[in-house]
C-alpha cells in the first residue's frame, strides 16, 4: 500500500512533465550579410526526466521550424486562345515563408492524425486557406501548388527520419535554410511523442534579420524612398561617367 | 561569389550579374536602345522578381545610357532640340503609362498584357527592320544601281508648327516627334525598358532622321525618361535594388563604351540588321512561353493585385 501511494505521487507531478526538453541551438540568429548564401542551423537538446525510461511505446522527437506566415495568391494558368494565361486564382490566408519538419522516424509512426491537426504539425497543416472564389472547385489544388513550388526552392522541407536520438535522450538535427529568406521570427518547436501522442513540447524563435549595409539599405528605401530613389540615380549616374571617362583616358 | 540583394531578397551570383549588365551594355552602345527589352526578362529568367527587375532595370538603364551619351555628345551626333521634344512627350507617356500599369494591375492580368506588348512590338518591329535593311544592302550591292531617295515628303511634312531641327538636318512639325515620344514613354512604363528600340525605328522610319544622330538622340531621351520612372518606383513600390542596379551597371557602363566603338565601325544597315534579328530572337522566345504549355501552371505572389 505504501509503495503504491509513493508511486502515485512520483507518477502525479510526473504526468505534466514526465520528460522535459533541454535545447540547444547553434546559434539563434541568422544573419543576412551581403555574402548570405543560405544558412544551416544546428537544433540539439536533450531530454529531461525524474525517472527512468518509461517502457512501452520509444520515444520519437518532431523538430519544426516556421518562417513568418504571410497571405499567398495562387494563380493558375490556363489555355485561352491558344496562349496561356493565368485564370484562376485562390488567395490562401496563411503559409509560412519556411517550413521545415524534421522527425526520427516516417511521419505516420510519430504522430497521430489528430495531434498533428492539434498542432499544425505537417506542411498540410500548416498552411491556411479558408473560402476559394465560387468559380474554382479544386481549391485543394491551389494549397498543393503552394507547397510544390516551394518544396522545390528549398523552402518546404520533409526531413522524415533526419533527427538522431541517442538513448532516447540526446537529439540533434541540422536544418538548412536556403538565400531567399523573410526576415521576420522563426518559430522552431519540438515535440516530444510517443505512441503518437504529444507528451512534450518547447518552443523557441531563431531571429533572421538583414545587418550591416543590407539592413541599413532596406530601411533607408522603405524610410526615405525619396532620398533612397536620388541616390540610386546618383550613383548611377556617377558610375555611368565615371566609366565613360576611364575609358576615354585609356583610350588616349 | 553569391551576393545577397536587400531589396529583391535573393542571393544571386555577382559575377554573373556583371555578366549580363556587360552584354547588355555592349548592345545598348552599339543600337542606342537601353537593353532592358532583353535585360528585364534575363532578370526574371534568374530569379528576381519581376516588380523588382523593371524598376532596377529602370536605374540601370539610366547609367548605361548615360555613358553613351557622353560619346555620343563628343562626336556631336545628338539632336537636343529633337531629343527635348520628344522627352516632353515621354514624361507624359510615362506618366500616362502608370496609370495604365496600375489599371491592368487591378483587373489582374498585369503579366499577361506586359508579355503581349512584348511580342507585339517586338515583332513588329524587328520584322519592319529586318525587311527593310535586307532591301537597303540588297539595293546597295546592286552595281550602278540608283541610289535610295532617303528622304520623301510624306504625310509627316504636311503637319503645322513647323520647327527646325538643325542637327537632323529636318524641317518638321513637332507633333510626330510628340506623339512618338507620348507613345515611348507609355510603353517605357508598362514594359519595364527604356523604349529605344521602339523609338529608334521610329526616328528613321517615320521622322526621317539620320541614322547616326538617332542613337545619341534616343539615348539622350532615354536617361531623362527612365530616371522619371525609377523615382516613380522608388517611393510608389520600393522596388528600386541598388545593390543589383550597380552591379548590371559596372558591367553595363563597360559594355556601352565597348558597343559605341564597335557601333561606329559598322555600316548602318548592318547595324539595324543585328538589331532587327535580336529583337525578333527575344518576341520568339517570349512567344513560345505563351504558346507552350508552362512546367509549372501555377505561380505564387502576393495579394493585393486582383
Amino acid at each position: 500500500m505504501r509503495a503504491f501511494l509513493l508511486a502515485l505521487l512520483m507518477l502525479l507531478p510526473g504526468l505534466a512533465m514526465a520528460e522535459e526538453v533541454v535545447l540547444g541551438l547553434s546559434s539563434d540568429q541568422v544573419a543576412i550579410t551581403t555574402s548570405f548564401d543560405g544558412s544551416e542551423i544546428l537544433i540539439f537538446g536533450a531530454v529531461k526526466r525524474e525517472r527512468p525510461i518509461p517502457a512501452g511505446e520509444p520515444l520519437e522527437v518532431v523538430i519544426t521550424v516556421a518562417g513568418p506566415s504571410r497571405p499567398v495568391m495562387v494563380r493558375r494558368k490556363d489555355r485561352w486562345f491558344g496562349i496561356w494565361v493565368n485564370t484562376d486564382a485562390v488567395e490562401v490566408d496563411r503559409a509560412p515563408s519556411f517550413y521545415a519538419v524534421a522527425t526520427t522516424a516516417p511521419m505516420n509512426e510519430v504522430l497521430s492524425n489528430t495531434e498533428d491537426l492539434r498542432h499544425r504539425i505537417t506542411i498540410d497543416r500548416a498552411i491556411r486557406s479558408v473560402g476559394a472564389p465560387d468559380s474554382v472547385k479544386d481549391s485543394a489544388s491551389f494549397t498543393a501548388a503552394i507547397i510544390r513550388i516551394r518544396r522545390d526552392n528549398g523552402l518546404y522541407q520533409m526531413l522524415e527520419g533526419q533527427v538522431a536520438l541517442d538513448q532516447q535522450t540526446l537529439f540533434r538535427t541540422a536544418i538548412r535554410m536556403p538565400a531567399n529568406l523573410t526576415e521576420g521570427d522563426y518559430i522552431t518547436r519540438i515535440y516530444l511523442t510517443r505512441g503518437g501522442q504529444v507528451v512534450s513540447s518547447y518552443q523557441t524563435s531563431i531571429d533572421v534579420r538583414k545587418v550591416g549595409l543590407e539592413r541599413w539599405l532596406f530601411g533607408m528605401s522603405r524610410e526615405q524612398p525619396m532620398l533612397y530613389g536620388l541616390m540610386s540615380l546618383a550613383i548611377a549616374i556617377a558610375a555611368g561617367w565615371g566609366a565613360s571617362a576611364a575609358f576615354r583616358l585609356l583610350r588616349n | 561569389m553569391q551576393i545577397y540583394l536587400p531589396i529583391a531578397e535573393v542571393s544571386v551570383n555577382a559575377f554573373l550579374l556583371l555578366g549580363l549588365g556587360g552584354m547588355v551594355g555592349i548592345l545598348s552602345g552599339m543600337f542606342g536602345v537601353g537593353g532592358g527589352f532583353l535585360m528585364t526578362p534575363l532578370l526574371f529568367f534568374i530569379g528576381i522578381p519581376p516588380a523588382v527587375a523593371v524598376a532596377t532595370e529602370a536605374n540601370q538603364i539610366v547609367a548605361s545610357s548615360f555613358s553613351g551619351v557622353l560619346a555620343h555628345f563628343r562626336r556631336k551626333t545628338v539632336d537636343l532640340k529633337m531629343g527635348t521634344v520628344l522627352l516632353v512627350g515621354g514624361l507624359v507617356g510615362a506618366a500616362l503609362g502608370v496609370v495604365v500599369f496600375n489599371y491592368l494591375k487591378s483587373i489582374g492580368q498585369v503579366d499577361l498584357l506586359v508579355r503581349l506588348c512584348y511580342v507585339v512590338f517586338l515583332g513588329v518591329v524587328g520584322a519592319l527592320m529586318f525587311v527593310e535593311s535586307l532591301n537597303a544592302i540588297r539595293k546597295s550591292r546592286k552595281p550602278g544601281g540608283a541610289p535610295v531617295a532617303r528622304r520623301q515628303r510624306t504625310w509627316v511634312h504636311v503637319l503645322p508648327f513647323k520647327m527646325r531641327f538643325r542637327t537632323s538636318g529636318l524641317y518638321i512639325s513637332v507633333i510626330p516627334p510628340l506623339v512618338v515620344g507620348v507613345l515611348v514613354g507609355i510603353l517605357a512604363a508598362i514594359m519595364g525598358v527604356g523604349g529605344g528600340f521602339i523609338m529608334v525605328p521610329a526616328m528613321i522610319y517615320i521622322l526621317g532622321m539620320p541614322t547616326k544622330v538617332v542613337v545619341g538622340t534616343s539615348l539622350f531621351q532615354i536617361i531623362f525618361v527612365t530616371a522619371f520612372t525609377t523615382m516613380l518606383h522608388a517611393t510608389t513600390n520600393y522596388t528600386v535594388d541598388i545593390v543589383l542596379a550597380v552591379l548590371l551597371l559596372v558591367g553595363g557602363v563597360v559594355g556601352a563604351q565597348i558597343g559605341t566603338v564597335i557601333g561606329v565601325r559598322m555600316k548602318a544597315e548592318q547595324l539595324r540588321i543585328l538589331l532587327a534579328l535580336m529583337v525578333l530572337a527575344v518576341c520568339g522566345k517570349l512567344a513560345l512561353d505563351l504558346l507552350l504549355q508552362p512546367g509549372e501552371l501555377y505561380s505564387l505572389g502576393a495579394p493585393g493585385g486582383h
